[in-house]
């Protein structure tokens, strides 16, 4: 076997691995702020995609715009929902926020399917990062560096902002006690309404960010919210840097077992998941609660 | 614990004035289960009548122990696959190839239970949604699974070596006895004693722990028994419709089968039976009328949670006044 091959595998892991990250982290933030188990998390993704191959096709504005309108659509679109449903069921258990979200998720794919069927749509690499770089044991195309080096900004990014930042302590003091945090004067749900905002826009920002890699379609997110559902049981729910790093470290690791146990690659997460579970059920960086 | 399911007390609990309308309404439904074949297509009904009992067994996970599992398409589907292969590449008489199918669901019930009961509310419903997905993935992998074909032209056998199952009323009659039997040993387990440790585990666990119940075994045998009668559920099917394919482990069987017991009332028994049959008949018409079937199952999952939480049988308990 080539270390080319295995190289490779190694880098689309990686990518896979950017994705799964921009999406758990997502949707760690939302379980966190709001107790909600978003579904439809991988429908935002897919949103994100569509909302590039939209602005491409309808308007003709391309990557980098889109870069930036795709996720702030899908902020918008997630918002309204959030205050119009979404925030109907904090007070009920939190089952219900599942299946609210899983109910939206089978809505709005549902509605794609019906207009863009399920073929998928092509949407061209960015004429500034299309060829490659030469590492001398494998090639490298610029795209899927550029992928992956925005995930990781993006993601440290965002931990920093929630750990570090007086915005991030205001969130994290919503989450902990969020009526102490209204009688400082603080509009919590707001802050909740903005706090779904950044996951689902980080899902949008991922999909526009794969729309040139995979192909756009309907279908695209929906089985990638059981993968970020794997990601979170082992990171441990409610830590956001364990869903990072958990998120890169399961990616490449289904890399490499396209190389050495192809038929099992896409089961690979789930078995580890399976041990982690077995091993220590509060996952690898949470805490039993 | 929360509660996970907003309940209604069961029969046993209800005056005797309305003991007689239950005795009736039972009735009634007994003579629409025996009678609805001569008046509309026996095929059909059977098949409805496999997710009623698919849906009662989820059922008896999420309103006894108020666990919701996103898996339970795991148990119907390899169900399906085994009773499938039994019956199409052994020749087995229906009867053994369920059984089959149905022992490999409790023995699947089992793994999945084992892991997932550890941990309560959305984790579990997260573990069973994974567990479930790489089920899915091994529906594509296996030899004898036929990939995205699934297995297909399965015979239907003859039941006990005398009852040929390919005419349509003997077939309808086979499912209503499975769906009855299936129905009515959920009923059986709800209102024994087992049933009620179930609750209260779900009304208070810490409490039961400290009265000295061992609670994950309680929980665990009951994920088996809905798994268990999931899989009859799903070997059934493979005989009515004579397929078995990745549809039937895919994430959206599992979400099916939450929206036919949420719909119909999952704080009650009969609920689910009202929820599939009704989901069952939307698909049935909607796949004529070109609307998306996806979209308007979302939308109704939709209403169901904001506004309808008690669903339908549980919705008309409220009314008659009951509980």
């Amino acid at each position: 076997m080539s270390s080319q091959v295995i190289f490779g595998q190694l880098v689309v892991g990686l990518i896979n691995g950017s994705f799964y990250a921009l999406l758990s982290l997502g949707f760690a933030i939302i379980v966190g702020l709001l107790g909600i188990i978003n579904v439809a998390q991988g429908t935002f993704y897919m949103l994100g995609a569509f909302g590039s191959w939209m602005l491409l096709n309808y308007l003709g504005i391309g990557y980098w715009p889109a870069l930036i309108l795709s996720p702030l659509g899908a902020a918008i679109i997630g918002m309204a929902l959030e205050k119009t449903l979404i925030s109907r069921v904090y007070h009920l258990d939190h089952i219900y926020g599942l299946l609210l979200t899983y109910g939206l998720m089978m809505f709005i794919m549902g509605a794609f399917i019906w207009i863009y069927a399920t073929a998928g749509r092509p949407y061209p690499v960015p004429e500034e990062l299309r060829g490659g770089f030469n590492l001398g044991f494998m090639f490298l195309p610029k795209y899927r560096a550029w992928v992956v080096l925005m995930a990781l900004i993006f993601c440290f990014g965002t931990w920093y902002a929630i750990e570090k930042t007086s915005i991030g302590r205001t969130l994290r003091a919503a989450t902990e006690n969020p009526k102490l945090t209204r009688a400082f004067g603080i509009n919590v749900p707001a802050l909740l309404t903005f706090g779904f905002g950044v996951g689902v826009a980080l899902a949008g920002f991922a999909g526009v960010m794969a729309a040139p890699i995979y192909s756009v379609s309907p279908l695209m997110g929906g089985d990638l919210v059981i993968v970020i559902f794997a990601v979170v049981v082992v990171g441990g729910m409610g830590s956001i840097l364990g869903a990072i790093v958990t998120a890169f470290s399961l990616g490449l690791l289904e890399g490499l077992a396209k190389v050495v146990y192809p038929q099992g690659s896409n089961m690979v997460i789930f078995v580890i998941m399976l041990i982690v579970l077995l091993v220590k059920p509060a996952g690898l960086f949470g805490h039993q609660r | 614990m929360s509660h996970a399911v907003e309940t209604k007390p069961t029969a046993i609990e209800s005056p005797v004035a309305s003991r007689n309308v239950i005795v009736a309404l039972n009735v009634l439904g007994l003579i629409v289960l025996l009678a609805a074949p001569f008046f509309a297509y026996p095929l059909f009904l059977a098949k409805v009548l496999c997710f009623c009992l698919f849906a009662c067994a989820f059922n008896l996970l999420l309103g006894s122990v108020g666990l919701l599992s996103l898996g339970h398409a795991a148990f119907f589907g390899s169900a399906a696959y085994v009773t499938g292969h039994a019956l199409k590449e052994w020749g087995l008489p229906f009867e053994l190839a369920a059984l089959l199918g149905t022992a490999s669901a409790t023995l699947l019930g089992f793994l999945f239970g084992y892991v997932s009961i550890r941990r309560t509310g959305l984790y579990f419903a997260m573990i069973t949604l994974a567990l479930g997905q790489m089920i899915y993935f091994l529906a594509f992998q296996l030899p004898f699974t036929h990939a995205e074909d699934g297995l297909t032209a399965v015979p239907r056998g003859k039941l006990l070596g005398l009852i040929d199952l390919n005419n349509n009323f003997a077939l309808y009659y086979t499912a209503a006895f499975i769906f009855l039997a299936g129905y009515l040993l959920i009923y059986r387990i709800t209102n024994s004693t087992f049933g009620q440790i179930l609750k209260a585990i779900r009304e208070n666990e810490p409490r039961m722990v400290s009265l000295g119940y061992q609670v994950e075994r309680y929980k665990l045998l009951a994920f088996v028994l809905s798994a268990t009668l999931a899989g009859l559920a799903g070997a059934t099917k493979t005989m009515v419709v004579q397929l078995a394919s990745p549809v039937d482990v895919h994430w959206a069987t599992s979400g099916d089968v939450v929206l036919m017991a949420i719909l119909g009332g999952a704080g009650t028994l009969f609920g689910p039976v009202v929820g599939a049959t009704l989901v069952e008949m939307l698909q049935f018409y909607l796949a004529d009328s070109g609307l998306p079937i996806q979209m308007v199952i979302g939308a109704i999952f939709v209403f169901c949670i904001l506004v309808f939480r008690q669903g339908v049988v549980g919705e008309i308990n409220r009314l008659m006044g009951r509980g």
